[in-house]
């Protein structure tokens, strides 16, 4: 009985709203565009949120990353002479205390880049070869596509054996199996033992894009291509010299990750007189991608609220008006026996009819936008349920809010004036 | 359910001393200053006086939308005059049949929705009062019209609507207030004669008018002046006119 009177007196709103219907669209607009918006900036939210930190995730939520960096420039030019080389960088004392003084630390991995034209016969290619440790596998989480990796014989017998990064495998050999054919890098022969799955995702925030790398057992690196490198740069010759080009800790227990951090950092400020290292650590990346959602969704939601404000206001404003016209048809009512509270629920069910109507297409638009930025701007976007659902409520909510006083003041008139009202 | 109709002579609306003063500024207004009237089961009761002595301020009271500044007003033996808002509202909605001069249709409604109103609001919506709309609909000659919307009937068509709807509740008495004033005389005519049909089967109707055509048609008159009842007229001619009616059907 409730639930027909309830149908009665939607169908009944309903044909009111109908009875002005550009009135009725331009109000649901208003409350369209807001929450349209809302769920629209959401999925773009939500979909840069996760894709930052998915990128942040392949880092390695509980890897410490350190990279050696050149110093800044006024620092070089004192020691700017073309022939000396210019030291700077992580070194193998590094990863010797990092090795036997951090207790947290899990595994700690050394890489060395050397830039090097790689050759196949007559073919060749620039490549990075990276020198490094078996666990530098565990470290990245990448995988051995054919072939074998990189191990501890090969360190320690230094044997010429290299491992291709999926790219770097189709450009030396685009025809061939690689796997037991021979690279020169220089003057050096290597035999190629493995080629590892892609990786994709752009690990390469830190270090060179591993997809294309080359990689050499550390032992190796170090003997045949030693620490110094020449870089022709605009007509002059820098010389650098650098032990180690990145180091990568993974710690066991995530909890101990940000206090190893610190503890890092600490170890490399005292033994290094230069900034001449970067220390990444992803979990802290994460942290901080959270806290910028946040910032974001705090951003968006006062913006949501003003545009939903502004809808408020205008189906309030449209429902004084609705009222005022139909003072008339209040007294009718009342004089037919309408209590005040059918009066109240007559007028808020307009308003809510009209403000849950334009949610529901403003949802409905706030979902066909992303798919439409994701196709054209390739931009991910995710679409929450949740999202949606809360700004439907919500606007459902401003039409109860918004309606509350227009319908209130209708149920207050006085019946005999209602009638007399032209 | 209904309220049944009650056996003629029963009183069935009861003003004391009903005073209703509008207080304007530092003058008050005494638009009812003492009226006493009895409304019997079965009357039929035509109101008249001057304009501004008081007849729509005592229809107003006799319906229940406005309240007396003193007095006492039963209807059925129960005291009314102190009920709160939403009391009086189920008064009307259950007791009281109201006819408006501006026919007074929910324009945006089809007739059957307009019919349905009353009913609506006290839960009583569905398949009974359909029929019952159709029922009424025939009684007043307006059977095939029910999907219609009010602009799109004759004057004359809306007031027998507005007839049929004030009829929904079965209620104990029908106020009209000038009726037919915005009709022309052939459908004053048509309209009055749906009054008179319904006064025959029982109906209780009370009609306030300048015309003393359609007073004629009551069995008695009430005269106001300044908020008080002057005289009250049987009106002896228009038994004769309906025992001649009878005489010859
Ligand atoms: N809301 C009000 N406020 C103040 N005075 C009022 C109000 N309603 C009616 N009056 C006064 O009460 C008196 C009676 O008014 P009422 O409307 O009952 O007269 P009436 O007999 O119906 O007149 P008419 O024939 O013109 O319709 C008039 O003097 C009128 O000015
Ligand atoms: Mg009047």
């Amino acid at each position: 009985m409730i639930l027909l009177e309830l149908v009665r007196t939607v169908r009944m709103g309903v044909k009111s709203l109908l009875l002005h219907k550009l009135r009725a669209f331009l109000t649901m607009l208003g409350m369209l565009f807001g929450v349209a918006s809302v769920v629209a900036m959401l999925a773009v939210g939500e979909g840069a949120s996760k894709a930052a930190q998915d990128r942040i995730q392949a880092l390695g939520s509980t890897n410490i990353l350190l990279r050696s960096k050149k110093p800044d420039v006024q620092e070089q030019n004192t020691s700017s002479n073309v022939w000396t080389a210019q030291v700077y960088g992580l070194t193998y004392d590094d990863l010797d205390r990092f090795k036997h003084t951090l207790p947290a630390a899990e595994l700690v991995v050394p890489v060395r880049e050397t830039h090097k034209e790689m050759r196949v016969g007559a073919e060749y290619q620039a490549s990075y070869v990276l020198g490094t440790t078996p666990e530098y596998l565990t470290v990245t989480g990448m995988r051995v596509r054919e072939g074998r990796w990189l191990t501890d014989q090969d360190d320690q017998r230094r044997t010429n054996v290299c491992v291709l990064g999926a790219f770097a495998a189709e450009n030396l050999f685009p025809l061939d199996n690689p796997i037991g054919q021979s690279v020169r890098a220089g003057s050096d022969r290597f035999t190629v033992v493995g080629v590892l799955e892609t990786l994709g995702r752009a690990s390469g925030s830190v270090g060179p894009p591993v997809d294309e790398c080359v990689f050499v057992p550390m032992s190796v690196s170090r003997a045949w291509f030693g620490d110094t490198s020449m870089k022709r740069t605009g007509g002059s010759m820098e010389v650098e010299s650098v032990q180690l080009h990145e180091i990568k800790i993974r710690v066991a227990d995530p909890a101990a990750v940000l206090d190893t951090a610190r503890v890092v950092r600490e170890m490399l400020s005292e033994n290094h007189a230069k900034q001449d290292f970067t220390v990444v650590v992803p979990l802290e990346l994460l942290k901080e991608a959270e806290a910028q959602k946040l910032i974001w969704n705090l951003v968006l939601g006062s913006i949501a609220g003003i545009s939903l404000l502004v809808g408020g206001i205008g189906i309030m404003n449209v429902m004084l008006a609705t009222v005022t016209e139909r003072t008339r048809e209040i007294g009718i009512r009342r004089a037919l026996g309408a209590k005040k509270k059918h009066i109240v629920s007559q007028f808020l069910v307009e308003t809510v009819v009209l403000s849950m109507t334009g949610g529901l297409l403003g949802v409905a638009a706030g979902l066909a936008g992303p798919i439409l930025i994701e196709t054209f701007a390739k931009m991910p976007t995710v679409a929450l349920p949740q999202h949606w659902i809360l700004s439907f409520g919500v606007s459902a909510l401003v039409g109860v809010v918004s309606g509350l006083y227009p319908a209130v003041r209708a149920a207050n008139m006085d019946p005999v004036e209602a009638l007399r009202h032209e | 359910m209904a309220s049944e109709r009650l056996p003629a002579g029963v009183p069935i609306a009861e003003l004391v001393d009903i005073h209703r003063h509008y207080v304007m500024g530092d003058h008050v207004v005494r638009a009812l200053n003492g009226i006493n009237l009895r409304i019997e089961a079965g009357s039929y009761t035509a109101i008249m006086g001057r304009s501004g002595s008081g007849k729509s301020t005592l229809l107003n009271i006799l319906g229940c939308l406005d309240r007396p500044t003193s007095g006492q007003y039963r209807i059925g033996g129960e005291d009314v005059a102190n009920l709160s808002d939403g009391e009086l509202s189920e008064v009307r909605g259950q007791k009281i049949g109201f006819i408006f001069q501006s026919f007074n249709l929910i324009p945006q409604l089809t007739v059957l929705e307009n019919l349905e109103v009353p009913l609506f609001y006290q839960g009583r919506v569905g398949a009974e009062s359909r029929a019952k709309a159709e029922v009424l609909a025939r009684r007043v000659g307006l059977e095939g019209r029910l999907e219609h919307r009010p602009n799109e009937l004759s004057g004359g068509q809306q007031q027998r609507v507005a007839i049929a709807r004030a009829l929904m509740n079965d209620p104990l008495f029908l106020l009209a207030d000038e009726a037919t004033g915005n009709l022309d005389s052939k459908t004053e005519e048509e309209i009055l004669g749906v009054l008179d049909e319904l006064q025959r089967e029982g109906v209780t109707i009370v009609v306030v008018t300048h015309n003393a055509k359609v007073a004629a048609r009551a069995q008695r008159t009430v005269w106001l002046k300044d908020g008080v009842v002057e005289s009250v007229e049987e009106n002896l001619h228009r038994e004769s006119s309906v025992a001649a009616q009878e005489a010859s059907a």
